[in-house]
């Protein structure tokens, strides 16, 4: 098998403040395939964007990687020093951020921060580089895309600012694409659009994609695999049809059962009781314990490590004990 | 742009009136102008034949608009005390208060700037912690006491710098400029320094408090992202995006400088505006203060209206009118 795209083991990332360190992402492990789409969810604060921003090697100070590695095409890029990490955001990862309308530098014209952007990765001269922006603002569907790009970014409206985005992020063909929450800001009809043509391109391309998200139906429509975060680990990762329609983790199954369907009957969408611990507050054993229906006496001692089951891989002492007995 | 021009420049006239108005008023009500021109032995019918013969029994309108069309045509009166006209008086002050605004002006942006950025940049930096502390001397002493302090160091301890004056003045005809002569350069370093503290901090800590805030947001998150050089981040995108607060505040600023020269004037014996105005209140020379008042409120309007054409030229959202895009 080749090697992924990206790879991540073992990573954690600590945030040392005055009331001690905050662990904001832990132990997470995961990889993704060329012209994957891994998808990763979970609450606000379960540590989604900041694998993200840690991958990436933007995680604000004093916030660092305390342990793991990250490997991109099998070379290693956490310890990389800061300008040679320069050289890879951009060139080999691009990222999209969530909110279009404030992603893009307002005194600056589309055309001028394209064309800075790839004459930073790409020897091309100045005239190349504006012909080659006006090809990704084409590609991503942008209408009248040589007269667009002379425009302000105000000038766009926030559908057409994030396809503006996305060709920034795409315009070095990078290898991954990481994009926290592309679609959120947007309105619900652009969502799609959206979506269509970050897939599109990336399949194109050849670009990996890790969606950050917490839209189920987007997950549910373009990803490959899913990941559940909780806590700042991983609870669940699998393909999606798996993790979607026979959800192992009890949070999964919780945050599955609290998606509104128009083919169930149900009255009342179930949903999980109490939130997720502060990060200055993570429970004893698995974190997700003082929520759990299902949490036995080892839940509250142990901390249950992602282990192999049905396809995938979950963090739950659920599956330990079935294989135990079986 | 045009239509905005020409909005700005109504308000601004409008703004002027008030002035006169203020000016006017206390042209004509402080003190009675006759009593101020007569000897005291003219009898009380000269008093009132001077007082005929000057307009002050029209009606306050109609003087009113005498006062404004005078000072269109730049004539003030004449100057109780030296019994010249008096925009004859400001114009041969003017290019001593300029010059010193001007350099004190620079020295305030260009450091200001500078190390507002830098301590934006390195805010665990010893020296950034230095120059914080600093800038709290700058905003919190008072000019005359930074002014005598400069003098004490480098004119009479050190004997570097004349503590006073404005050294040789060379005579270009319709300006006079210390800059173009040694004595000139040497007088103009301590009054400009001291004029320049308290804006060069005002400035740093607000450049400072902008790029802080700048540097958090999501476009300069996301250039980051893109992997542009931290030069092209920090001085392309962040310090442009700084740039609009900063020129306002610089812009009323350099109208502060140029009407609160006053002290530092003082302190220098600098022959500017501002030490003219001082003389004038001292002796009650209501034409001056009136003409004085007049002048820096055109200042401010000018310098704001300045200003405002900036923003046009740092922001485009404020060029092109609303978005015009579509899904």
């Amino acid at each position: 098998m080749s090697t992924p795209v990206l790879s991540v083991e073992g990573m954690t990332v600590q945030f040392p403040t005055r009331r001690g360190i905050l662990t904001a992402v832990d132990d997470v492990s995961f990889s993704i395939k060329a012209g994957e789409v891994l998808g990763v969810v979970g609450e606000s604060g379960a540590g989604k964007s900041m694998t993200g921003s840690a991958i990436i090697g933007l995680i604000e100070p004093p916030g660092r990687i305390s342990s793991g590695q990250v490997f991109l095409h099998g070379e290693r890029i956490d310890t990389l020093p800061a300008e040679k990490m320069r050289r890879v955001r951009g060139r080999k990862i691009g990222m999209i951020f969530q909110d279009p309308l404030t992603s893009l530098n307002p005194l600056y014209t589309v055309a001028e921060q394209l064309v800075e952007t790839i004459r930073t990765h790409l020897p091309l001269s100045a005239a190349d580089a504006r012909k080659r922006a006006i090809g990704l603002l084409d590609d991503v569907g942008i209408p009248d895309a040589s007269r667009r790009i002379d425009d302000y970014p105000h000038q766009f409206s926030g559908g057409m600012r994030q396809r503006v985005v996305i060709a920034l992020a795409l315009c070095a063909d990078p290898d991954l694409v990481i994009a926290d929450e592309p679609t959120t800001a947007l309105d619900v009809s652009v969502q799609a659009q959206i979506i269509d043509v970050m897939k599109k391109l990336c399949a194109e391309k050849g670009a990996a994609i890790m969606l950050i998200t917490h839209d189920m139906g987007v997950i549910a429509e373009i990803a490959d695999r899913v990941a559940v975060m909780y806590a700042g680990r991983l609870a669940e990762i699998g393909p999606v049809r798996k993790v979607i329609s026979d959800a192992a983790h009890p949070y999964t199954k919780g945050l599955m059962g609290s998606i509104p369907s128009l083919l169930s009957d149900a009255e009342r969408l179930t949903q999980i009781p109490g939130s997720m611990p502060r990060l200055t507050a993570i429970p004893q054993g698995c974190p997700f314990n003082p929520r759990c229906s299902y949490a036995f006496d080892r839940c509250y001692i142990e901390r249950p490590d992602p282990l192999p089951h049905d396809e995938r891989r979950v963090a739950c002492w659920l599956y330990d004990k079935e294989e135990a007995l079986s | 742009m045009l239509a905005f021009i020409l909005k700005r420049l109504a308000q601004s006239v409008l703004v002027m009136l008030v002035v006169a108005l203020i000016s006017f008023t206390m042209f004509r009500y402080v003190g009675d102008p006759v009593a101020s021109l007569v000897s005291q032995e003219a009898s009380i019918a000269d008093q009132e034949q001077l007082r005929e013969r000057l307009g002050l029994n029209d009606p306050i309108v109609e003087q009113f608009f005498r006062f404004v069309g005078n000072a269109l045509q730049g004539q003030f009166g004449i100057s109780y005390r030296l019994q010249q006209p008096v925009s004859e008086l400001i114009l041969s002050r003017l290019p001593a208060t300029i010059e010193l605004a001007f350099a004190s002006a620079t020295i305030a942006l260009t450091l200001g700037i500078i190390l507002g950025v830098f301590t934006a940049l390195k805010p665990q930096s010893p020296v950034s912690g230095g120059v914080m502390a600093f800038s709290l001397v700058g905003v919190s002493l008072p000019t005359f006491l930074i002014g005598i302090a400069l003098i004490y160091i480098f004119a009479v301890e050190l004997q570097w710098l004349p503590s006073f004056g404005r050294g040789d003045v060379v005579d270009l005809g319709w300006w006079n400029t210390g800059l173009l002569s040694e004595s000139g350069l040497r007088s103009i370093i301590l009054p400009a320094i001291t004029l320049s503290l308290f804006q060069m901090t005002l400035i740093m800590r607000l450049v400072r408090a902008e790029m802080l805030e700048v540097l958090r947001a999501d476009y300069i998150k996301f250039a980051r992202a893109r992997g542009l050089t931290d030069r092209a981040v920090n001085f392309g995108h962040a310090l442009k995006n700084t740039l609009v607060p900063v020129i306002t505040i610089t812009g009323l600023q350099l109208g502060s400088v140029i009407a609160f020269a006053i002290i530092t004037e003082t302190v220098f014996q600098w022959p500017g505006v501002g030490s003219l105005f001082i003389n004038s209140v001292a002796v009650v020379d209501v034409p001056v203060m009136a003409a004085y008042l007049m002048f820096i409120a055109l200042v401010f309007v000018v310098i704001n209206l300045i200003v405002d054409i900036l923003y046009y030229l740092v922001d485009p959202r404020l060029r092109v009118g609303g978005a015009r895009g579509g899904h």
